[in-house]
């Protein structure tokens, strides 16, 4: 196995071991981005200096015994969402493509201070709105296990990344499925987080009832290890209650004997590929051999979940991106007035997807369409969340597909509706605000990689990760 | 159905100058997506409560202490128009 392949846990221990530098494992990566990028195009910007420079830091401290953290050392990239103090974060779009923040997210800022090593901003769909990465200004992210296949999204990059081994692990957000789709898509571990476990501070945002930042890597175990580091309550981000941190690394090994494990008889709708649900019927086989016992569930409102989802999401966004007025920050039209501006800024750097959802959350909230549509998806997403609660009655976690195909081809026809239907399977969790992890299980016939979910209740990322480490541990 | 006079009147509220073009494209797309929000017409969602977020915090407070941001300076200069002390200088209003 080469340096590159190997998992964030096996590098940072050799590191640690004195076996290897940080230099080196960061030049092992610098040389796989060059040799490979131009191909898959999973960077919006890369920062070879800096991390050569940090990685350079990383073997001082070890040199010294002052090693921060785990992480210290490792190589990561960012979803180019995170803001980073000095380096451009453009949410992969026209609006902010010159934008360098004066100072960085919390969850970098937490990985930085734990001594990790940056190696640049991932792709994403235009602010993490699409699932292909095709609506990014800078290009579609191919799939590192063909070519002619998307990568996902939005956190299409960060999939790419770790897939195509640019970087031992990359943060993403899940806002409707964002870290979970990618990561089935090119076969690594996702973890969406609870909402409000990681800070969004920082993070660009799109839809601030639902985002939530988390990590995808090779494994749930590299995950682990991540979330350890970037979790935990934020004076900067009111949404992060004062829940303690576990030491998530030390929750893998406990046997799932006796778990009880649901499978939503609603998330195999029509249409569903037969692979993906022979790959749940396969992991349903693993669990029952570990010794869990899996039983058919129902969560009613799943259906009306999409709907629910595309009102209040847009509704934040037509909010948030109000923000970007050619005035303070990002690129801007030159105009005789302030509303020139304003309207040729948002012209003119907003691509589609982006102009369709603040149209669509604009027209939501106006006035006399604000209960119809406003008002109705907040009382059906309090439906959506009790099935959840209700389902966690009975069962200690959800088995389920992320979504109904394997990564499909670059270019398709667009259809912004049929788009959003797709994510059926992953939005309720978004919705109800719980965590989940996608795990990798298998392959299409074409090759594919095909992965499953394991949902739990909120705060309950032990759990989750807990499940997906022995499924990896079995399927090693 | 959403008529292309109202997508240029939405698209007026949201300060999206739209050409044509755009109004045609978009008019019968978003028409489409609001006829599917129909669906939760289904739904019957009398006497249940609104949920706006889901973490159960209320009334989240700090200490009302002044922080001085460090960054105040390059924060302003975030701006693509002429900075003048401290301030964006942006075309007149008034």
């Amino acid at each position: 196995m080469s340096l590159v392949q190997k998992s964030l846990k096996d590098l940072s221990t050799a590191f640690q071991a004195g076996e290897i530098t940080s230099r080196e494992i960061t030049e092992a990566f610098i040389a796989e981005i060059e040799a490979r990028d131009s191909e898959i195009n999973a960077f919006v910007t890369t920062t070879f200096d800096l991390a050569r420079e940090m990685a350079d830091a990383s073997d001082s401290r070890y040199n010294n015994d002052t090693l921060l953290s785990d992480l210290d050392g490792m190589p990561v990239t960012l979803k180019d969402v995170v803001c980073t103090a000095g380096v451009k974060t453009t949410a992969s779009s026209n609006i902010l493509k010159d934008f360098v923040p004066p100072y960085n997210a919390t969850v970098w800022q937490k990985l930085k201070d734990a001594g990790a090593v940056l190696l640049g901003k991932v792709n994403t769909d235009e602010f993490t709105m699409g699932v292909s990465t095709e609506t990014s200004a800078f290009g579609v992210t191919k799939n590192p296990h063909d070519l002619t296949k998307v990568s996902g999204g939005s956190s299409g990059g960060s999939a790419a990344a770790v897939a195509a081994n640019f970087c031992v692990a990359s943060i993403g957000t899940d806002t409707g499925g964002s870290i979970r789709q990618p990561a089935h898509f090119c076969g690594c571990t996702g973890l969406k987080v609870s909402y409000g476990r990681v800070s969004r501070w920082g993070t660009i945002p799109m839809a601030s009832s639902l985002d939530s930042v988390g990590c995808l890597a090779k494994t749930a175990e590299d995950c682990a290890m991540v979330l350890e580091v970037i979790a935990g309550r934020d004076v900067k981000d009111s949404t992060t209650p004062p829940e303690s941190v576990p030491k998530y690394t030390e929750c893998l090994e406990q046997p799932l004997k006796g778990l009880r494990i649901g499978i939503p008889q609603e998330y195999f709708i029509e249409g569903i590929d037969d692979e993906i649900v022979s790959v749940v019927d396969s992991t349903k086989a693993i669990l029952e051999n570990l010794g869990a016992k899996v039983v058919d569930v129902s969560l009613p409102h799943t259906k009306y979940g999409i709907a629910a989802y595309y009102i209040i999401a847009p509704s934040e966004i037509s909010a948030n991106l109000s923000r970007y007025d050619g005035i303070r920050y990002g690129s801007a039209v030159e105009g005789n007035s302030l509303e020139e501006i304003y309207t040729q800024t948002r012209e003119q750097g907003f691509g589609d997807e982006v102009k369709r959802r603040i149209l669509i959350g604009t027209y939501a909230l106006s006035a006399g369409y604000y209960d119809a549509y406003y008002r109705k998806a907040q009382k059906v997403r309090t439906l959506v969340k009790q099935d959840f609660d209700n389902a966690f009655e009975e069962v200690d976690a959800l088995l389920a597909p992320i979504f109904p195909t394997t990564a499909f081809e670059v270019g398709r026809d667009p259809d912004p509706l049929r788009d959003y239907i797709e994510d059926i399977l992953t939005i309720p969790a978004n919705l109800a605000g719980i965590c989940g992890v996608a795990v990798p299980i298998g392959k299409s016939k074409a090759g594919l990689p095909i992965g499953v979910q394991f949902l739990c209740k909120a705060f309950a990322e032990d759990r989750a990760l807990n499940i997906a480490h022995q499924i990896e541990q079995t399927l090693s | 159905m959403l008529t292309q006079d109202e997508v240029r009147h939405i698209a007026k509220l949201a300060k999206i100058n739209l050409t044509e073009a755009d109004v045609e494209r978009l008019a019968p797309q978003i028409s489409g997506i609001l006829d599917y929000f129909a669906i939760l017409e289904e739904v019957d969602t009398e006497g249940v409560l609104e949920t706006s977020q889901v973490t159960g915090l209320e009334s989240v407070t700090r200490s009302d202490e002044i922080h001085m941001s460090e960054i105040e300076a390059a924060l302003v200069n975030c701006t693509p128009h002429q900075v003048e002390d401290n301030s964006v200088k942006i075309p007149k209003i008034m």
